[in-house]
């Protein structure tokens, strides 16, 4: 029908975008969270979303996983739609097989880290390599490893989440999501959670990932990082995006009145 | 000298407590004292009978009715504790009524009834309604009166341990079935890799409980009939001797020495389940990690009585481990 249903990366027609939402809205019973968002992420691009609490900022990214089922619009990551398989001009909701397997290519971190506090960082690195791709234990480990290295916590891979700092279980998170080799990154507000002195580790680890392009999309309140990193911003309110564009740009110059009352808050 | 020499006080006295300890000794003396001289406890008679043949079957047969009951009861238990959370409203009543009816009457009761099943249903059909059955059996060849005894405690129990299993499962925090879904988890690998192995910490203590309960249970198999477990079959020999006490102690006996080697075990099985949240040592061959040579050694482990979720503020240092 139209074009962002592009197959792949392929010769044919253009290569689609990593995130495409059009018209995305959700609701809870009677609650509608989000009201039609329409956004694009291209390969490679660090977009930082930010906005009020309880605008639908968790919620529109637990959508692009699917951990949410949209209620209207559409989603697709990598060309991919999200949660549905479209035949015949009909959609058919995923067997829970088939959602699985376009998680496994979307990496996840949480405010709350959400490490399993039963297993070491390594143990934690390495469980969804070796359960949900089947790599081999030698393989996964030697994996885990480098990540480990790459997030600066290769002293502390036989350590449990308990026995970590904040800012180091957000870094074994962060390694942990990676392990699957996502080819985009969701990260809920990574750094709330932590002591202001913690921020700063996490946010570098996030910088170097964004250099090495992987593509991102980041819900924070560190302005300053959407300045440094992000290649757009887009400001969310009442579930719905009032203003979106070049970071430096919007935070110095905001053209909405609700964007400009928010900024006056949080800067 | 140095400022930092060690604190040389006069100990705080507690001559009460002291006193009380002393009344309580003395009590217990007296009591075994005159317990070991007073002819009706008969202590010939429960040497004798200790290690009699029929008891130490009768001791097995408790055991074998314990185990094999829990067993069922926990698998079932399982099951049921995921039907309440299902979101189908039908499984989920259905379930519910379930633990109305078993764990609203007395065990008893229940052991009656399985006991005058043979009467209710006379022959069990196994196939499709309204067809010729696969297979039919005669209710009474079939179950004898040590099958329905464990049928009827496992029925009973799998009320209990469906309650204990949905507790242990809603105490892991939601978050942790969301991070492993959002890594392309499946539902059965999530349960088994992430939630259960949390939840078990808050499974075990109470579960262990009720292995020892059942064990005491057991002593009820009377009502279907059974009589060749542990209590009903010395109550059985004090009939034929007319000495009833040192029966009972023989029988007491047994049933102490199985729950202590229960708690031993339930002991163990916390510990292997505190992992991560205890406050052990990171690694498992207990030497330092790299890194990070002045970590205190830690003493002591209670496994029990941590927190199930996370802490808002984690300790900041690695060094700090040993306080939750
Ligand atoms: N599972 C749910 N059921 C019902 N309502 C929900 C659910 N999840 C979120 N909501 C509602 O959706 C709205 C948006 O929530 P969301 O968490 O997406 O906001 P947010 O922008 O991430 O806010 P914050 O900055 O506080 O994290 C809130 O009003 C919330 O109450
Ligand atoms: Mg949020």
């Amino acid at each position: 029908m139209n074009a962002s249903e592009a197959t792949g990366a392929s010769g044919h027609g253009p290569i689609p975008p990593m995130v495409l939402a059009e018209g995305v809205s959700k609701s809870f019973g009677s609650n509608e969270v989000l009201k039609g968002i329409a956004l694009e992420v291209k390969r490679g691009e660090v977009l930082c979303l930010v906005g009020p609490s309880g605008s639908g900022k968790s919620t529109f990214l637990r959508c692009i996983n699917h951990l949410e089922v949209v209620s209207a619009g559409r989603l697709s990551v990598d060309g991919e739609l999200i949660g549905y398989r479209e035949a015949n001009g009909k959609l058919y909701e995923l067997r829970p097989r088939e959602a699985a397997r376009q998680r496994r290519d979307i990496g996840m971190v949480f405010q709350r880290f959400n490490l399993f506090p039963h297993m070491t960082a390594m143990q934690n690195v390495m469980e969804a390599p070796l359960r949900v791709k089947g790599e081999n234990k030698a393989l996964a480990e030697q994996k885990a490893r480098d990540l480990l290295d790459r997030v600066g916590l290769a002293d502390r891979e036989d350590y449990f989440p308990a026995h970590l700092s904040g800012g180091q279980q957000q870094r074994v998170a962060i390694a942990r999501a990676l392990a699957m080799e996502p080819k985009l990154m969701l990260f809920d507000e990574p750094t709330s959670a932590l002591d202001p002195e913690l921020v700063g580790e996490v946010l570098d680890v996030m910088k170097g990932l964004a250099a090495d392009g992987m593509t991102m999309i980041v819900v924070t309140h560190e302005m300053g990082f959407a300045r440094e990193v992000a290649d757009s911003l887009v400001f969310m309110d009442a579930g719905v995006v009032v203003e979106t564009g070049d970071p430096a740009e919007v935070l110095a110059n905001p053209q909405h009145q609700r964007t400009r009352a928010f900024f006056s808050k949080v800067l | 000298m140095s400022s930092e020499s060690p604190i040389q006080a006069i100990r705080l006295r507690h001559p009460w407590r002291n006193v009380f300890a002393v009344v309580l000794i003395a009590g217990a003396a007296l009591f075994i004292l005159d317990a070991a001289g007073r002819p009706a406890y008969d202590w010939p008679a429960v040497a004798k009978y200790v290690f009699d043949r029929r008891i130490t079957q009768a001791a097995v047969n408790t055991l074998q009715l314990t185990v094999y009951s829990m067993i069922i009861a926990i698998v079932l238990g399982v099951i049921l504790a995921i039907m309440r959370l299902s979101p189908n409203p039908v499984v989920k009543s259905v379930a519910w009524f379930y633990l109305w009816v078993f764990r609203g009457t007395p065990v008893y009761v229940q052991l009656v009834f399985w006991g005058l099943l043979s009467i209710i249903y006379q022959s069990i059909d196994i196939g499709i309604p309204f067809m010729e059955p696969f297979y039919s059996f005669q209710t009474n060849a079939a179950l004898n009166t040590f099958t329905l005894a464990i049928i009827g405690l496992a029925l009973n129990e799998a009320a209990y341990m469906a309650e204990i299993v949905r507790a242990g499962l809603l105490s892991v925090d939601r978050g942790q079935e969301e991070a492993a879904t959002a890594l392309g988890m499946g539902w059965i690998q999530t349960m088994r890799r992430v939630i259960v192995p949390q939840a078990m910490r808050i499974i075990i203590p109470p579960t262990g409980n009720e292995v020892i309960s059942m064990l005491k249970t057991t002593s009820l198999v009377t009502a279907v009939p059974y009589s060749f477990d542990l209590y009903t079959r010395s109550r059985d020999i004090s009939a034929e001797t007319f000495n009833p006490i040192p029966m009972l102690i023989v029988a007491s006996l047994w049933y102490l020495l199985f729950t202590s080697i229960l708690m031993v075990g339930q002991h163990f099985l916390e510990k292997r389940f505190a992992r991560g949240v205890g406050d052990r040592r990171p690694d498992k061959k207990g030497s330092a990690p790299t890194g990070t040579g002045a970590v205190p050694l830690v003493t002591g482990t209670q496994p029990t009585v941590v927190a199930p979720t996370q802490t808002e503020n984690p300790p900041s240092s690695p060094g700090r481990e040993g306080t939750r």
